[in-house]
């Protein structure tokens, strides 16, 4: 019977989406239209198959780990569809002529950087978190995931918005809010799959055997909250038409520009930090065998740094038309913040104590602690830049790009490397990676690539800092923006190379996983016993 | 239900508690963390005290140090502008062909200028004035409309071919709709030989009559071109679209249409002043 009623849905979705391609204002719509239509045909079909045969009766005994698996390869992928994008647009910067004329107006460095961004925190980044947040609860709670195949749709949900998001940015459709492009419909589409992660979490979490919550969830849940709400209030819009895919922001001026950075700050706080947090609270202490060093820590750390994340975003907005107090507060707030984003840094390395003879031995300890470490500096250095003083020379140069990177690409690519190579063997029954030394390969290509990134974004960031804020005696400007421009060639070219160099630790990442999982099999992991 | 036990390897209890084989230690807060996080709370607090944070009803609280950035930035401002201010006047009513003649006001144009230049005027003719094709090379000798300092002072002030009325303004012909392919082929041939280029000698022969009938009205007889309507001088191997035969043959076909804006619009007559001092001594002024 229900499966009756999935087809009648899925025939009115083909039926509107049907309509849409044929009366969609722009490209970008259509096309969305198209791939809709696409989609609910083949889950038509698929629905239809297997209306009135025996099911297949779903072994409910263990662990639910399919979507896992799935998460895995699909972060590896959406990894190196990143990383490589950030290649193609690092070197657009340094070499302009590779903005071919005849891919004009779909590989332009404007419509490709929203796609790197995308793809690197809401596609790779993202995949890690939700495939760790079913891997992690599921472990920590000694209970399968919640609500079936809830967790598939989650799944395929998710990588359906990736594709509308990615294939929007390509084709021109963007409401021009940084980390969140995606038009009005692809925005309605992520809720619905993300309210369904939050059931799936949290029903999991009610189901749990273990008396206490552990840790890691304290901060995938509040991951999971935080990123709803923010996703919802920053894209609260208007369409212009319910066939078009533009929309009008029911903020202007600058509430809007405080509600985006109130949501982009967070983005990073809620999804990097807490988010890639919970995920060290569980790999660290699993790869290295040891206890968390300390749970007062962990609570006070939690606490604090969700209590004060919130409020730091005015910092984006120094010298703006924003008023001077918020820009104050956001300013106090980042530096308060400065300890509780220690905390967790101090938890992870010092949950090593005892277990350091490993660096020698775990590559994957190795970029464990060289992810704490890159989180330790970014959340030093974040403060540090929201001092009004400082960030009147690094707002809108460069070191805001190698801030983020030395973020992104440190702490969180390096943990969620660390993750990919615990989980695989894992989850396809081998008792390690296929290749130690090519983890080995890879840390050190992403180390350096990172260190070559970081350091010459630095260099030209002060530079162009400097460059633009030069006065004469009279009171005249001394350089022309162009000037900064070709100043910063070289590093441009540096930091181009550092980018091929983390692409190419992660390629070697993808053939290793490959490798682990061809002819290994898939592992029934039983639910797992309460401590005593 | 869960015990601490003893960590080996640190000596500190367990809180008891077990997750997938993963424990906690019960270590006490770091001092160091704990002491770091109250001084940035204390500080926090001292800071929003002494400088504009809390809203209010009406407006938030202004700090104790009376400090504010926009106050800041305009009391910058003004003491430039009070330490500029006769020179500023002095150069916006002054004569153009003796500013060299007073050093202060000569240096002050030239720095100005050249910040308005970097600002206002490279984004078209490049951050060293070297031009790009379409944006005229503002070093070397060659002027459209002229390069004495009062008439790039006039070009700058009011554009070419812009909607003001006082505008620089001429129009060349699409001669692509006027002439056939065999008289274009022929001017073609003769302006590359007029401009020292390898050409079809036979071509160039009677393409010389097609530029006396067609454009010796504006470039001139000899090619050499006229200030007064804008028309480029042929003869000198230097070109604004390219001179190769691909756009020469553009050119006489569609004609170009370049446009300038009317700056006086946007700068202030001693902004504009500075500029052509500025340009004019880059070293084509005349």
């Amino acid at each position: 019977m229900l499966n009756y009623v999935k087809l009648a849905v899925l025939g009115v979705i083909f039926l509107v989406a049907a309509l849409g391609a044929n009366w969609g204002r722009d490209l970008a719509y259509q096309v969305h239209a198209l791939i809709i239509m696409a989609v609910s045909a083949g889950l038509f079909v698929w629905v239809l198959r297997n209306t009135d045969e025996p099911g297949v009766k779903v072994d409910e005994s263990g662990y639910m780990d399919g979507v896992v698996r799935a998460g895995v390869i699909a972060t590896g992928f959406w990894g190196v569809v990143g990383f490589l994008v950030g290649v193609v647009i690092a070197f657009q910067l340094a070499f302009p002529v590779l903005n071919f004329e005849w891919a004009q107006p779909f590989a332009n460095f404007g419509r490709l950087r929203p796609l790197h961004t995308s793809a690197v925190i809401f596609a790779f980044g993202g995949n890690a978190l939700i495939m760790s947040s079913f891997y992690i609860v599921q472990r920590t709670s000694g209970a399968r995931l919640f609500g079936g195949n809830l967790a598939w749709f989650v799944f395929w949900g998710y990588q359906l918005f990736i594709v509308l998001a990615a294939t929007g940015y390509l084709l021109g459709a963007t409401q021009s809010k940084e980390y969140a492009e995606p038009e009005w419909y692809v925005d309605i589409w992520l809720t619905i799959v993300w309210v369904a992660f939050l059931l799936v979490f949290l029903g999991t979490i009610f189901m749990r055997k273990e008396k206490h919550i552990y840790v890691a969830n304290w901060f995938l849940l509040s991951f999971i909250v935080t990123v709803a709400m923010l996703h919802i209030v920053n894209n609260l819009s208007i369409p212009v038409s319910i066939w078009g895919s533009k929309s009008v922001q029911v903020f202007a001026g600058v509430q809007d520009a405080m509600t985006q950075w109130w949501y982009g700050h967070n983005a990073v706080g809620f999804f990097l930090t807490a988010g890639f947090l919970g995920m060290m609270y569980y790999y660290v202490p699993k790869q290295a065998g040891r206890p968390v060093y300390s749970y007062k820590l962990s609570i006070i750390h939690f606490w604090a740094l969700t209590f004060l994340y919130i409020w730091a975003g005015p910092h984006h907005l120094h010298y703006t038309a924003l008023p001077e107090w918020a820009s104050t507060l956001g300013m106090v707030f980042s530096i308060i913040l400065w300890m509780p984003s220690w905390g967790g840094m101090i938890n992870g390395l010092m949950t090593l104590q005892g277990a350091w003879d490993k660096l020698r031995t775990d590559p994957i300890i190795r970029m464990m602690v060289i992810s704490l470490a890159f989180y330790g500096m970014s959340t030093f250095e974040g403060p540090m830049m929201s001092i009004k003083a400082v960030n009147s020379l690094s707002h809108y140069t460069d070191w805001t790009i190698g801030h983020v990177h030395s973020g992104a690409l440190g702490w969180n690519g390096m943990i969620t490397f660390a993750a990919l190579y615990f989980l695989t063997p894992k989850l396809w029954g081998r008792a390690q990676m296929y290749s130690v030394s090519a983890i080995n390969l890879h840390f050190w290509l992403a180390t350096i690539g990172i260190v070559l990134y970081a350091a010459s974004m630095w260099v030209t960031g002060i530079m162009e800092g400097l460059m633009w804020r030069e006065v004469d005696a009279q009171g005249f400007l001394v350089n022309s923006f162009a000037d900064t421009v070709s100043a910063k060639f070289p590093m441009y070219v540096v930091r181009g190379l550092g980018g091929v160099l983390y692409l190419t630790g992660s390629i070697i990442m993808v053939w290793n996983m490959w490798m682990t999982i061809r002819g290994g099999a898939k592992v029934h992991a039983p639910v797992g016993v309460p401590a005593e | 239900m869960s015990t601490p036990e003893k960590d080996e390897a640190t000596g500190t209890d367990t809180t008891g508690h077990t997750w997938d084989g993963i424990k906690e230690l019960n270590t006490p807060l770091p001092r160091w963390w704990l002491w770091t996080f109250y001084f940035t709370i204390i500080w926090g607090i001292a800071y929003t005290i002494a400088y504009p944070a809390w809203p209010l009803v009406n407006k938030a609280t202004q700090g104790f140090l009376g400090f504010n950035q926009r106050t800041e930035v305009a009391s910058e401002i003004e003491r430039f502008n009070t330490m500029n201010a006769d020179l500023r006047t002095a150069l916006a009513e002054a004569d153009l062909t003796t500013v060299k003649d007073n050093p202060d006001l000569h240096n002050f144009a030239v720095q100005g200028g050249a910040s308005v230049f970097r600002a206002q005027c490279s984004q078209c003719h490049g951050s060293g004035a070297q031009g790009a094709t379409g944006y005229p090379n503002l070093l070397d000798n060659d002027w459209l409309w002229g390069g004495e300092i009062e008439e790039i002072a006039y070009t700058i002030n009011n554009g070419i071919r812009n909607e003001t009325d006082d505008a620089h303004y001429s129009e060349m012909p699409a001669f692509g709709e006027l002439l056939e392919t065999e008289e274009i082929d022929q001017v073609l041939a003769y302006v590359q030989k007029i401009s020292g280029q390898e050409h079809d000698a036979g071509l160039a022969e009677a393409g010389m009559s097609v530029f006396a009938d067609q454009c010796s009205s504006c470039h001139a007889e000899d090619g050499t071109g006229d200030k007064y309507q804008g028309a480029p001088n042929l003869t000198d191997a230097i070109w604004l679209y390219g001179g190769d035969a691909d756009a020469l043959r553009y050119t006489i076909e569609n004609a170009r249409f370049g446009v300038m804006p009317a700056w006086g619009k946007r700068l202030s007559a001693s902004d504009v002043n500075a500029v052509a001092v500025y340009v004019h001594g880059l070293g084509g002024g005349e």
